[in-house]
């Protein structure tokens, strides 16, 4: 059975481990976040917001010409079509409403392509509080487009200049501030890593996913349940969210596909799974990438979103326990299979979701598979990335 | 007991500890560091271990660890500069760092070697009290190492006091709402943390650190506390030195003047 327990912890994985100043916070959340989500109050305001301001559910898409390239039946869940253009919104609306709950009055966030911080942004005006976004400044650069909507938003875009100045920085930024402003302050995390209830907590707000798979799935092929789930993973918040209701259905094969950079082995590389061992990152014990010495090593992607050396708690469960079959995809062969989803079906998809695409090239299925490939994001916030690469 | 009690019998007032980087400025420092901080009179020397990624850490602190590990410093490095400690250092001294280098290194290993180079306690900030109770807690006492645990502001009364239950050594008590870094003065809402947590009579002594810097901050915790802790501060003194015993010298004995 793959839940967590009491503690915060899947298996050997999970747990807070935190400075004493943000026990306060911490035990504030996690006694209180599943009261709270479990009310009919703040049910009725999230399902509310995500139906007419998400725009949910997003639809289940046959892709035929895929499909017929493929050989199998494919079907992607359209996430690029939440407002804000990725599933990150899912997750920023419900501690939104959260955060406003605890009476908190300012929100911090970290970010690494922008879409976290742009989905966060756009919650805080929705609701009128004061939002700040860090963010590593080699992000900054290569999501310029993002950071301006989170600008335009009024979020305040704060660079993190220490380490590989990527999401694993932006990250530690964020939690400096929360341990600096504790007590008005709220830390909205993007993904389902940190300290414990962080990734329990994030990972029942994006579980709308594969709650709407089952539903759409069967209304489509008369069936709940897919063969395959394949998704992509930074910290893993979209890909537990596709996962969260097929965890105890062994049945349905999940995939994961970790960003593998210039290669596995080329020293510029995110695949975490394949180069990662245990240890502690960012308050979870998990597994990350880091030298004997138990230093972080700064990982490599052509995706902002997926540059990140560790994976949240579950993800790591799940690899360790041979739940998920993990699959690590070059930048160049993810960038093809953007191209190619942009090509067949005039979809054009965030890099991070296109590694997802192109582990269909990776796994082995059989003929007629009814296959969901969680299309997390769309394209936009990297086309300065595209014409860079220039492979179209 | 261990230096760390026995000091604490002795002295209860204005207790100096200084906390420095291991392998900062120049990875071969770590030893100078020390014995310059023992004979400028400092009372308790806490060694930090260098990290990627310090959490609860402001830019100097940050900067140096930077620094420290581009220099090569690792835990395996600093016990081996530090083997011979005890021939030249005889104040306490505390081992200060985050978790995963530990963990890395072996738990059982690393309380191993701290006892065996003459390390008297440890302060893991990223360890929670109850994964301590959980898996460590007997290890700490067979190798007689103390454990001193942070509390801040926010730190409730029954929770200060489940903390001074399990701790040995001193209390390691955050200023403020903050991350490590040197601001000046303290105001009246600190002076009535201190003061209530002054008035819980604890079983351990209680050190102040983050935002202590100089003689005036240091005289103003102490009134509240056993002594206090420099970091950032010391960390800019270092950096900037041309002479390094002769810096630290200058600047400890301008604190405890
Ligand atoms: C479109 C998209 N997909 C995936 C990710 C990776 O995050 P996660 O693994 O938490 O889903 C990001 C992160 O920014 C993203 O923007």
């Amino acid at each position: 059975m793959i839940k967590v327990d009491e503690k915060g912890f899947y298996g050997k994985f999970g747990g807070a481990y935190i400075p004493e100043m943000l026990h306060p916070n911490i035990e504030e959340l996690k006694d209180s976040y599943e009261q709270i989500m479990a009310s009919e109050e703040f049910q009725t305001e999230f399902q509310s917001l995500l139906k007419d301001y998400v725009g949910r559910p997003t639809p289940l898409y046959f892709a035929k010409r895929i499909s017929e390239k493929y050989g199998a039946k494919i079907y992607f869940k359209r996430e690029d079509l939440c407002h804000t253009g990725a599933h990150k919104v899912n997750n920023t609306v419900g501690q939104i409403i959260l955060a406003k709950k605890l009476g908190k009055k300012r929100i911090i966030a970290e970010t690494g392509a922008g879409q976290h911080g742009v989905a966060t942004a756009t919650v805080c005006a929705l609701m009128g509080l004061e939002c700040t976004v860090y963010m590593g400044a080699l992000d900054i650069q290569r999501q310029r487009p993002n950071v301006e909507r989170m600008r335009i938003l009024g979020a305040k875009v704060v660079p993190a200049t220490s380490g590989s100045q990527t999401l694993k920085d932006a990250t530690n930024e964020a939690m400096r501030q929360w341990i600096s402003n504790p007590v008005d302050t709220h830390y909205i995390i993007g993904s389902v890593v940190g300290p414990h209830p962080y990734p329990e907590m994030v990972a029942r707000f994006q579980s709308v996913i594969s709650e709407e798979i089952k539903s759409q799935l069967k209304e489509k092929e008369g069936r709940e349940n897919p063969d395959i789930v394949i998704a992509c993973v930074g910290g893993g918040s979209n890909a537990a969210g596709a996962f969260y209701h097929y965890y105890n259905t062994p049945e349905v094969r999940l995939v994961a596909a970790e960003a593998a950079g210039l290669g596995v082995n080329s020293g510029k590389s995110a695949a975490t799974t394949a180069l990662g061992t245990e240890g502690i990152l960012h308050g979870s014990k998990t597994i990350l990438m880091q030298t004997e010495d138990g230093q972080v090593v700064e990982p490599h992607s052509i995706s902002a979103g997926l540059d990140y050396p560790g994976i949240g708690p579950v993800h790591a469960h799940l690899f360790d326990i041979g739940r998920a079959e993990f699959v690590a995809v070059e930048d160049e062969d993810a960038m093809k299979a953007g191209i190619e989803l942009s090509r067949m079906e005039g979809i054009i998809p965030a890099i991070e979701t296109s590694h997802a695409i192109h582990a269909l090239n990776m796994i082995e299925y059989q003929k007629g598979d009814v296959i969901v490939i969680n299309l997390s994001g769309r394209g936009d916030k990297d086309l300065d990335t595209y014409i860079k690469w220039g492979g179209y | 007991m261990n230096r760390l009690q026995t000091l604490f019998e002795n002295k209860k007032e204005r207790v100096l500890s200084i906390y420095f980087t291991a392998g900062f400025p120049g990875i071969d420092d770590t030893m100078p560091t020390m014995e310059a901080i023992a004979s400028a009179g400092a009372d308790i020397i806490e060694i930090g271990v260098p990290y990627s990624d310090p959490i609860a850490d402001g830019p100097t602190i940050q900067d140096s660890n930077m620094i420290a590990l581009a220099n090569g410093m690792s835990l395996k490095k600093l016990f081996d500069q530090i083997k011979d400690m005890r021939n030249t250092v005889s104040i306490p001294v505390v081992l200060m760092g985050y978790l995963n280098p530990i963990i890395q290194y072996g738990m059982e290993r690393f309380l191993q070697k701290c006892q065996e180079v003459g390390v008297d306690g440890l302060i893991l900030p990223d360890l929670p009290m109850q994964q301590y109770l959980d898996e460590f807690k007997d290890m700490f006492e067979k190798y007689g190492l103390s454990n001193t645990f942070l509390i801040s502001p926010q730190t409730s009364e029954e929770r200060i006091r489940q903390i001074d239950e399990h701790s040995s050594g001193f209390i390691y008590m955050v200023s403020s709402h903050s991350i490590t870094g040197a601001k000046t003065g303290l105001t009246a809402d600190q002076i009535t943390y201190f003061k209530r947590v002054q008035a819980m009579n604890l079983k351990n002594p209680r050190l102040i650190g983050f935002g202590i810097s100089d003689a005036e901050t240091f005289t103003n915790a102490s009134k509240y506390s056993n002594g206090a802790i420099i970091g950032s501060a010391f960390i800019k003194t270092v950096k900037n030195s041309v002479d390094l015993k002769a810096s630290i010298h200058k600047y400890i004995k301008s604190v405890i003047q």
